[in-house]
């Protein structure tokens, strides 16, 4: 089975680190990166930019609504993620569009990734599981 | 990533920082005194490095300095009798649900104002510009009159001077603590972001030596932008003002060499640049351009993603550059905008055009060190060694910092040389 192990933190905090903290929290964590990916188990891993960098399609009315920021309901769950390359924030906005017309209510945010591992398993792109909702 | 860590040092640090505006600002708005509310968060601070080891971190770190800052001025106002006394925080057991109840009616609704209300305190129309950022990174960010000091290269002494007379003004003066309507909010946003700004261009420094000290003034300044954006989330001036700073300070890296000489954009290192930063400031600025509002902050952002966009300095894209600063001219126009334009023109169009933009400007930038700077270097473009040189002298005597001076000395030497090599071969 894969799992998703999904990060939360208070980004206000984190903004606070200093780069040495942040570094030193980085380099901790690229040992755990480390000894799963030797074990062939690491599949890709992202950070992500902060939430002030999100752009959030509203996917629940027709046309969906692009509106600035994270998403911030509480009565909506995560069910999957996706990483599309796109030229420009335009290019993602169209790209979930066109996933919302597929699959319409609830939401999609929108958040640039700021630091990508690519994934480290030996035969990355077995598939598992069924498709993200 | 905290649990793995356990409550350290630096995470209670992190913690306090990130809770203090607004916690100042709730109390600011409850008491309506901005230095009770100041010295009640800095006694709660000290009671949470004192507790938090001990007890555990509290869920929400600024309910917790809300709480306990509110005890802590109430008990400085005991004369106001008919306030109930609040429980002990040491009695409180898991920090839970009594103190999230105060903390909810102390802050809901009213927190975005609260902290646009505590921030637009700090720059008084009343109060200079160093006082303002003085009084912002004093209250707002927490730092020590110290590290402000230290920052401003001024003595402490001077500097807690400086913060006081800046409190006795605010005491005096009018402060709103009505919820503001729509227009004054927006006065109010552009006055805190001017601010903000200032904070972040006295973080850019001008020596190796400081680089270090004043670059806590531009981190600061991030920080209060992002604190900005996540309370107007669809303002694309604030979008501009955060890329703009984050795009600039991408950059400081390189800004210096390894004996602590000015590097100029051209010649930096381009792999030494924050490519993290430069992630963030290129993504605000396209969630920025879909308003199609473009502000001052927006376009000198645009401009600054133009650089960083370039991997090599050849690749710069000048007419677009060029194009943004006559937007630039159009909504805010200044000499100095001109006269940074008048670089993209003399790399576009030669140094001729670029030297006829920038001489009606010498009245009013005569006193402005990159004004003869850029003369020199275009006079010495054109083979006008003499008035190159003359205006390169004006320069390094309107020089803000040696490394500056050193810089144009650089120029200034290599054209005296060459004369004196032309000289050479005359004879």
């Amino acid at each position: 089975m894969l799992y998703a192990v999904l990060c939360y933190h208070d980004e206000d905090v984190v903004g606070c680190w200093s780069k040495a903290e942040d570094d030193a929290v980085m380099a901790r964590l690229s040992v755990v990166h480390g000894k799963l990916a030797s074990e062939g188990r690491l599949g890709p891993v992202a950070r992500l930019l902060p939430t002030t960098a999100a752009t959030t399609l509203r996917k629940d009315s027709d046309p969906p609504l692009v509106l600035d920021g994270p998403f911030a309901e509480t009565k909506e769950q995560l069910l999957g993620f996706y990483l599309i390359e796109c030229a420009s924030l335009d290019a993602a906005i169209e790209a979930a569009r066109d996933l919302a017309r597929a699959n319409p209510g609830g939401a999609y945010e929108i958040r640039p990734v700021e630091r990508f591992f690519p994934d480290s398993r030996p035969a990355a792109g077995a598939s598992e599981g069924g498709e993200p909702a | 990533m905290s649990e793995a860590a356990g409550i350290t040092a630096a995470w209670i640090e992190a913690a306090l920082a990130s809770a203090r505006p607004r916690a100042v600002a709730a109390l600011l708005r409850h008491f309506r005194d901005l230095d009770l509310a100041e010295e009640a968060v800095q006694e709660a601070c000290l009671r949470a490095l004192a507790h938090w080891p001990k007890n555990g971190p509290p869920r929400d770190p600024a309910a917790w300095l809300v709480f306990v800052g509110r005890n802590v001025a109430i008990d400085h106002t005991r004369r106001q009798k008919r306030l109930a006394p609040l429980p002990d925080e040491a009695v409180l057991s898991d920090l839970g649900d009594a103190e999230a109840g105060i903390a909810e009616r102390l802050d809901d609704a009213g927190y975005r104002d609260d902290i646009l209300r505590l921030l637009f305190v700090c720059c008084h129309p009343e109060l200079p510009g160093t006082q303002q950022i003085a009084l912002a990174l004093r209250i707002v960010s927490g730092l020590s009159v110290r590290q402000i000091a230290r920052a401003f290269l001024v003595s402490e002494a001077a500097m807690e001077q400086r913060i006081t007379r800046a409190k006795a003004k605010i005491a005096k003066a009018d402060v709103p603590f009505e919820a503001p309507g729509p227009v004054e909010r927006a006065e109010r946003l552009a006055a805190v972001a001017a601010m903000v700004y200032l904070v972040f261009n006295e973080g850019y420094s001008v020596s190796h030596e400081t680089a270090e000290a004043r670059g806590r003034l531009a981190e600061e300044a991030i920080r209060l932008g992002r604190l900005l954006l996540r309370l107007f989330p669809a303002e694309p001036e604030v979008m501009g003002l955060l890329a703009l700073m984050l795009l600039s300070h991408a950059r400081a890296p390189a800004r210096f060499d390894a004996d602590g000489a000015v590097v100029l954009l051209d010649a930096q290192d381009r792999s030494r640049w924050n490519a993290a930063m430069i992630g963030e400031g290129l993504a605000l600025i396209d969630k920025a351009v879909r308003h199609r509002r473009p502000g001052p902050y927006l376009v000198q952002a645009a401009i600054s993603a133009l650089h960083a966009r370039a991997r090599r300095p050849e690749d710069t894209d000048w007419a677009e550059i060029d194009l943004l600063y006559s937007t630039l001219e159009r909504l805010a126009p200044s000499p100095v905008v001109t006269l940074n334009r008048a670089v993209a023109v003399s790399k576009l169009r030669g140094p001729a055009e670029a030297l006829a933009m920038i001489e009606p400007l010498a009245d009013r930038l005569s006193g402005y060190f990159h004004f003869h700077g850029l003369r020199g270097a275009l006079l010495s473009e054109l083979g006008r060694a003499d008035e190159a040189a003359e205006a390169y002298c004006r320069a390094i005597a309107l020089a803000n910092s040696p490394a500056e001076a050193q810089h144009i000395r650089a120029h200034l030497d290599r054209l005296q040389a060459e004369a004196a090599a032309r000289d050479g071969a005359r004879r």
